[in-house]
C-alpha cells in the first residue's frame, strides 16, 4: 500500500470521469489521473499509482526501476492483484 | 532470490558500501529511523543491516499504516458492519489485522458483510450499485492513499450518492515524527524519509526537523543502493554538524510534492484534536477527520461510533518495536504466538510491519554472505 504501482497511460483521460486507460503491471485498466491536472500526461507516459489514482509523472527509466524493485521484494504479484482488483472503471 | 543477490551484489551497493564504512567513526552509535514501511521491507529483504558496520542501528518506524492502527479502531469499524444493512469495504491489508473480538476477516466469516477493495472508487461503486444498503469504507494510510479518499468523496458529493460513507483512520507522517522526537527516551540521529509519502507532502513539511530538532532527513527510494547512499548522506551530515533535509529519490520526488493532492486533502479533511497511535500513545493533530462539510458522509457521525480504548495482549510488546526500543525478535510472541499466519500483533501481518519482514527474511541470513557483520546472531531460528 506505501509502494506504488507504475502504469502506462494507453488513452488520454476522459475529461468528465478524469478516467484514463493505463496498462498496469501488464493488465489493462482504467485509473483515476485528476491529481495530474496541472501537468500534460499523454499516451505512452507513465506514473506511479497509489489505490486507483495516479500521484506523480515519471520517467520510463524510473517505471522500469519500480518495477524491478516491486519484483525484488516480491511485492510484484500483489501489485499485479491490485491492478486486476480495480473494478471502478468497468471493462476496458 | 535472482533479484535480491544481482541488487545485493552490484558493484554499486558494494561501493556504496565501502563509502559507509570508511565514513562511520567507530567510537560513536548511530541510530537512524526509517519511516516508511516500504523502507522497513527492503531493508529486511536485501538483509542491508548486514552490508552496514555494527554501529550503525536501523530503527523501523511508525510507517506502516494497519501497524500503527489501534485494535479498539479496529473494534469500531466492525462494529459497523454488524448492521446487517451494512457493506464494509476494506483494503487486502486490514482483512487480516486482529481486532479484540478477531479480523475483518473473522468477522466476514461470522456472517457480516465485509468486501475487499483495491481502491476508495471501487467502495464508492458498491454504494452506487447497492442502493438499498449502507456502504462503510474502512479508510486507512498516509498521505498517499488520504488524496485517493479525498477525490472518491468528492466525487460521491458531486453525484448526490447518499449511501456512501468513510470510516477515517487517515493519518499524518509528520506529527508522528514529532512526536517520536520530544519522547523523553527517545535516541534518534536521523531519518530515511518516505518515499512516496514525499511525492504528495513535499520535502519542506520535513523542516522543522532540522530547524527545530536538529536531526537530518534524507527521502530515499527503495533500492539497496538508495537506502544505502540516503545512510551515506545522512552520516555526512552528522558529521559535518549540518542537519538537512535532502533528497536522494529527485528522480521520483519532486521538491514540492503534489500540491493538488494536498489541495484535495486540505477541502475534505482536517485534523482530529488528537488521535491514538499503537505503540505510541494519542499524538495530537496526527489523525483526519471529516470536515463539516463532508458530515453526511462520516461514518463516525451517522453510525454513532462509541471509543473504545482496548489494550494490547499483554504480552505483545508491539509498542517498544514501533519505539525502536525492541527488536522484533525480542518479543516473546515472536514466531511462537505471533507468527505472519496467525498473527497476534499488526506488525505480523503486512509486509512492511517490522515483525514480519523479520520473519518472512529471517531464514535469508544464511544464505546472504556479503559483507556480513555477526551483530544480528540473535536473530531465532524460525520453524517454518
Ligand atoms: S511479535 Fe507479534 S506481538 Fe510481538 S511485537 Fe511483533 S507483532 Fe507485536
Amino acid at each position: 500500500m506505501c509502494l506504488a504501482i507504475p502504469a502506462r497511460i494507453h488513452q488520454t483521460a476522459d475529461a468528465e470521469t478524469r478516467l484514463a486507460v493505463a496498462d498496469v503491471m501488464g493488465v489493462r485498466r482504467k485509473i483515476n489521473v485528476d491529481l495530474l491536472r496541472h501537468e500534460s500526461i499523454a499516451v505512452g507516459d507513465w506514473v506511479l499509482v497509489h489505490v486507483g489514482f495516479a500521484m506523480s509523472k515519471i520517467s520510463a527509466e524510473q517505471a522500469e526501476e519500480q518495477i524491478r524493485t516491486l519484483q525484488a521484494l516480491g511485492e510484484d504479484d500483489s501489485a499485479r492483484g491490485e491492478a486486476e482488483g480495480y473494478a471502478f472503471g468497468g471493462v476496458v | 532470490m535472482k533479484f535480491v543477490d544481482e541488487f545485493r551484489e552490484s558493484s554499486i551497493v558494494r561501493k556504496v558500501a565501502d563509502e559507509i564504512r570508511a565514513c562511520v567513526d567507530p567510537s560513536r552509535r548511530y541510530s537512524i529511523m526509517e519511516v516508511c514501511g516500504g523502507h522497513t521491507h527492503a531493508i529486511f529483504r536485501f538483509g542491508l543491516a548486514d552490508l552496514l558496520p555494527p554501529n550503525i542501528d536501523l530503527i523501523h518506524g511508525p510507517g506502516c499504516p494497519v501497524c500503527v492502527l489501534p485494535m479498539g479502531r479496529i473494534d469500531e469499524g466492525l462494529e459497523i458492519a454488524n448492521d446487517p444493512n451494512v457493506i464494509l469495504a476494506a483494503y487486502g491489508d486490514m482483512m487480516r489485522v486482529p481486532g479484540s473480538r478477531g479480523s475483518p476477516l473473522e468477522s466476514k466469516a461470522r456472517g457480516a458483510d465485509v468486501r475487499m477493495v483495491y481502491s476508495p472508487l471501487d467502495a464508492l461503486r458498491l454504494a452506487e450499485s447497492n442502493p438499498e444498503r449502507r456502504v462503510v469504507f474502512f479508510a486507512i494510510g498516509f498521505e498517499t492513499t488520504t488524496p485517493a479518499t479525498a477525490l472518491t468523496l468528492l466525487r460521491a458529493r458531486e453525484r448526490g450518492i447518499s449511501n456512501f460513507f468513510v470510516f477515517s483512520n487517515h493519518i499524518l507522517v509528520n506529527p508522528a515524527i514529532r512526536a517520536l522526537l520530544e519522547m523523553p527516551d527517545m535516541r534518534i540521529d536521523a531519518f530515511i524519509g518516505p518515499g512516496h509519502v514525499t511525492t504528495v507532502i513535499g520535502c519542506e513539511s520535513y523542516r522543522f526537523i532540522a530547524r527545530d530538532h536538529h536531526r537530518p532527513l534524507v527521502v530515499a527510494g527503495f533500492e539497496p543502493v538508495d537506502v544505502l547512499q540516503s545512510i551515506l548522506m545522512i552520516l555526512r551530515q552528522l558529521h559535518e554538524g549540518r542537519a538537512e533535509i535532502e533528497n536522494q529519490y529527485t528522480r521520483a520526488v519532486p521538491w514540492e510534492g503534489n500540491p493538488a493532492a494536498r489541495g484535495a486533502i486540505d477541502l475534505v479533511f482536517e485534523p482530529r484534536e488528537s488521535f491514538e497511535w499503537r505503540g505510541l500513545g494519542a499524538i495530537p493533530a496526527s489523525g483526519l477527520q471529516l470536515r463539516d462539510e463532508f458530515g453526511a458522509f462520516d461514518a463516525e457521525r451517522h453510525f454513532g461510533v462509541t471509543r473504545r480504548a482496548v489494550a494490547d495482549p499483554a504480552e505483545a510488546r508491539c509498542g517498544d518495536v514501533l519505539k525502536g526500543a525492541l527488536k522484533p525478535h525480542e518479543c516473546p510472541l515472536f514466531g511462537k504466538g505471533c507468527t505472519p499466519e496467525r498473527p497476534i500483533g499488526a506488525l505480523m501481518v503486512s509486509s512492511e510491519g517490522a515483525c514480519a519482514a523479520q520473519y518472512n527474511y529471517a531464514h535469508l541470513k544464511t544464505t546472504l554472505t556479503v559483507g556480513a557483520s555477526d551483530r544480528d546472531v540473535a536473530t531465532p531460528s524460525v520453524d517454518r
